[in-house]
């Protein structure tokens, strides 16, 4: 893959070069942000428990996770600037195009959500013994507040590229700019509403089944079992519902794909024939050449999903020229399934484990306790492969049907530069991603027990003595 | 046309996006600042309470730089493309500092071993250094003016980033935020470690003293654009003024130990810095330096009317509520720090 980047001559080495670059830095810091709002949620859920019960365990568990929150916080921040100064410093021409818009969504953004989290986050981290557990659970709620009102304005900005209103564009050639002309039609352009559930629960999925691979594994382990077994429930019911509701949440974002981007839809599924009816693949490939797709399919299933006629055909991907096609298509056929998959196997599992919590034989499987325990990654997989074909679904464009990707370069850009920092990112990123893991593994290791890296400060004596009761 | 009280939205735009970067520089100038610091402490403990007085704040803080960029996006977004594309290589070294800064923060107490503290305390004081001189650079060429053609694309080299002016806007930055966050730290500290900082405080406060000096000869010698507003305005010479005296009581306060006074009298440095680079920007964003006719103007960079009048709309919603919590959470953590289980 290499040898190509180092041509500095080609302007074409900018764009892909550009291109991996924010795939890159994108998809690292969406492992984060999705943790915070799903840890967040499960986070409230306890903290709540433990207001109304008053039963300590609650307590060690909202405190535990907290800290887990604390590390998976620090990165998406980290990480997430990056990517605001990547749209100045990449797609200056991008920025100059949609900036018009996107304006009040950041500004509502920066204001309303990130000064919310960041401002209430050291109350959440520090403010155990300083303010009363009630503000201190009204601090919990309004970092998760916070950290999902970020999801909904960035997303707004991602589903305007997908499916742009509210807007007229002004001027041509590089000096073409998109002007708002109303801003709740951009708020809710056709897209927005459907895939902003669809994020809001990907992401409950992923702090769900984190909060349960870490019970899995202590329960695995025979540690913490009590603190396990309750946290394990909490994070189930999260996951069961959330990924039932993904199922619909997802339709509804697919049928409004196949309204407004049919290239993507055609894609997502390898339709070729616009007079024909569309297959829906279980699994399969793309043979671009021959422009036709290979695998297991339900005949007709995807005509049925979008006109419920089996028979209906659908817009495919030879009604469109060449170079408005997206040119990846098995990336966003594969993507696309992978996610579908993911999904499955998520509704799977969340049922099989409610069932058999419900006849209490749940934590003494230890195989399906081995399952939960590696099924963090499933939601981490579907969200970043969601994304791949949300994004490349909607290649060439950048903005869908207005600007081009390769249009929305940075002209004072080198290739040298976008390579040097693409290396730096590469580097920094895994040397954060091997500390993540290590800390995590390490905050897991230590177990809901007390933090004991402060030799100074005296240990508080009631809560080690609520925790040798609860632990024995 | 598009005004508020006889002043049109760009303007205003203006004026919010330099509040936005005023109460960046002065919130997350004292942390900053206090990690240029860090490694004077020489103890453990030390190290541990100056990390504890900026924990609970400095994420906060730091979001205050979000916020304003977002706002340039927003309201100026040809001069957010031209900017950040121009400066492409300082501020992938900025991005890179401030990872490693929030991580360092973050790390630092999560183990025990020497080597690793260590480790943390170097990589936090070094990244605060790079952060700041970096945000310094930035501040420097901005007001001496970039190559830009009349597209605002940078025609010049990474190199030219290095001029004297620049750099001595960027070591002035870094002697101001040591001052600011020298004293943001006296203030919250006892005992040992204050006695240790009341030295660190007057040791900063002599560094920026003479950084400013050089930097205002400097200024009126070389960089003549730079004082032509206050030149034809005689009555704006107050805020030179102004500044004399409010630097004189932070000495003053210094001295008497009330370190209140003197936090509140360097923030108000930082604001009439930065009140004098808005007065000589205006209406300037950026200044070309190839031709003036391609400088990036609040009314030829601006976003539409309609787009600026639906985020004064959210800013006046919004900033009220950002300053009510950021009030009651500097209100939880106020008096001296104390460590304990929940602390880095």
């Amino acid at each position: 893959m290499l040898p190509f980047l180092f041509n500095p001559s080609r302007p074409m080495d900018v764009e892909i070069l550009a291109r991996i670059q924010f795939a890159f830095t994108i998809a690292f810091h969406y492992i984060y942000p999705p943790l915070s709002i799903g840890l967040g949620v499960n986070m409230v859920i306890m903290e709540g428990l433990y207001l109304k019960t008053g039963k300590p365990i609650y307590e060690q568990m909202a405190r535990f996770f907290t800290r887990i929150f604390a590390l998976i916080f620090g990165i998406g921040v980290a990480t997430g600037i990056v990517m605001e100064f990547e749209f100045g410093t990449n797609w200056a021409t991008y920025s100059k195009y949609v900036g018009d818009v996107f304006g009040s969504a950041l500004a509502a953004e920066g204001i309303f959500a990130f000064a919310l989290e960041s401002g209430f986050l050291g109350v959440l981290l520090f403010g155990w013994n300083r303010v009363s557990p009630k503000v201190h659970f009204f601090s919990t709620v309004m970092v998760t507040l916070g950290s999902m009102f970020s999801a909904i304005w960035i997303v707004v900005a991602n589903s305007w590229q997908q499916t742009p209103a509210g807007y007229h564009v002004v001027g041509t050639g590089l000096n073409a700019r998109a002007e708002i002309t109303d801003f709740w039609e951009m708020v809710f352009n056709p897209s927005s509403v459907e895939r902003m559930l669809h994020v809001w629960l990907g992401a409950f999925l992923s702090g769900a089944f984190l909060v349960i691979s870490i019970s899995a594994y202590y329960l695995l382990k025979k540690r913490h079992v009590e603190f396990a077994k309750k946290s394990f429930t909490i994070g189930l019911v999260v996951a069961l519902i959330a990924s039932y509701a993904q199922l619909f949440s997802g339709h509804e974002a697919a049928t409004v794909v196949s309204e407004y981007q049919p290239a993507k839809l055609a894609a997502m599924e390898g339709h070729f024939d616009s007079s024909a009816k569309a297959d829906m693949y279980l699994f399969g490939y793309i043979d671009k050449k021959n422009e036709q797709t290979h695998g297991l399919a339900i005949p007709g299933g995807l005509s049925f999903l979008t006109h419920f006629d089996f028979k209906a055909p659908v817009t495919g991907l030879k009604s469109f020229k060449p170079e408005d096609r997206p040119q990846a298509l098995n990336i966003v056929f594969q993507s696309y399934h992978i996610m579908i998959t993911c999904g499955m196997l998520m509704i799977a599992l969340t049922t099989v484990g409610v069932i058999l919590l419900r006849r209490k034989k749940l934590f003494e499987k230890r195989w399906l306790m081995m399952v939960f325990a590696w099924s963090v990654f499933l939601p981490q997989i579907a969200n970043q492969v969601g994304w791949y074909t949300a994004e490349t679904g909607r290649q060439p464009w950048v903005v869908y049907g207005l600007l081009r990707t390769s249009d929305a370069l940075s002209q004072a850009v080198k290739a040298n530069q976008v390579l040097f920092s693409l290396l730096l990112f590469m580097f920094v990123y895994l040397f954060l991603f091997t500390l993540f893991v290590f800390l995590l593994n390490r905050k897991i290791q230590h177990g809901p027990g007390f933090h004991h890296d402060n030799d100074e400060s005296e240990g508080h004596s009631p809560h080690l003595e609520e925790m040798a009761e609860n632990f024995g | 046309m598009y005004t508020f009280l006889g002043i049109d939205y760009a303007s205003w735009w203006f004026l919010v996006i330099g509040a936005t970067f005023t109460g960046y520089a002065i919130l997350d100038g004292f942390d900053l600042g206090a990690g240029a610091i860090h490694l004077f402490l020489n103890k453990e403990e030390s190290r541990r309470l100056a990390l504890n007085a900026i924990g609970p704040v400095w994420d906060g803080n730091e979001v205050w730089l979000v916020i304003g960029g977002g706002a340039l996006f927003a309201g100026f977004p040809k001069v957010y493309a031209a900017a950040f594309s121009a400066f492409y290589i300082p501020f992938m070294l900025f991005l890179t500092a401030l990872i490693f800064r929030a991580i360092s923060i973050e790390f630092r107490s999560k183990e025990p071993w020497t080597w690793w503290r260590n480790w943390w305390d170097v990589s936090y004081c070094v990244s605060s250094i790079v952060v700041t001189l970096t945000l310094g650079l930035t501040l420097g060429n901005i007001l001496k003016g970039l190559p830009i053609d009349e597209q605002g694309n940078y025609q010049g080299t990474t190199l030219d980033f290095l001029n004297p002016f620049s750099l001595m806007v960027s070591i002035t930055t870094l002697s101001l935020f040591m001052m600011h966050g020298a004293i943001y730290l006296v203030m919250k500290t006892e005992n040992r470690l204050y006695a240790k900082l009341t030295i660190i405080v007057k040791n900063t406060t002599i560094f920026f003293v003479l950084c400013i000096l050089l930097l205002s000869f400097y200024t009126l010698l070389y960089i003549p654009h730079l004082s032509h507003r206050i030149k034809l305005n005689p009555w704006l010479f107050f805020v030179p003024v102004a500044m004399v005296l409010v630097m004189a009581n932070i000495t003053r306060s210094i001295s008497k130990r009330k370190y209140r006074f003197a936090f509140i009298s360097s923030a108000i440095i930082i604001s009439l810095l930065l009140i004098i680079v808005a007065v000589e920007l205006y209406p300037n964003l950026m200044l070309s330096s190839l031709d003036p006719r391609y400088n990036l103007t609040v009314q030829n960079a601006a976003s539409s009317p309609k787009s600026l009048g639906i985020m004064l709309t959210v800013a006046a919603i919004g900033v009220p509520l950002v300053a009510i919590y950021t009030t009651f959470v500097f209100w939880t953590f106020k008096g001296k720090v104390k460590l304990d289980e929940m602390s880095y």
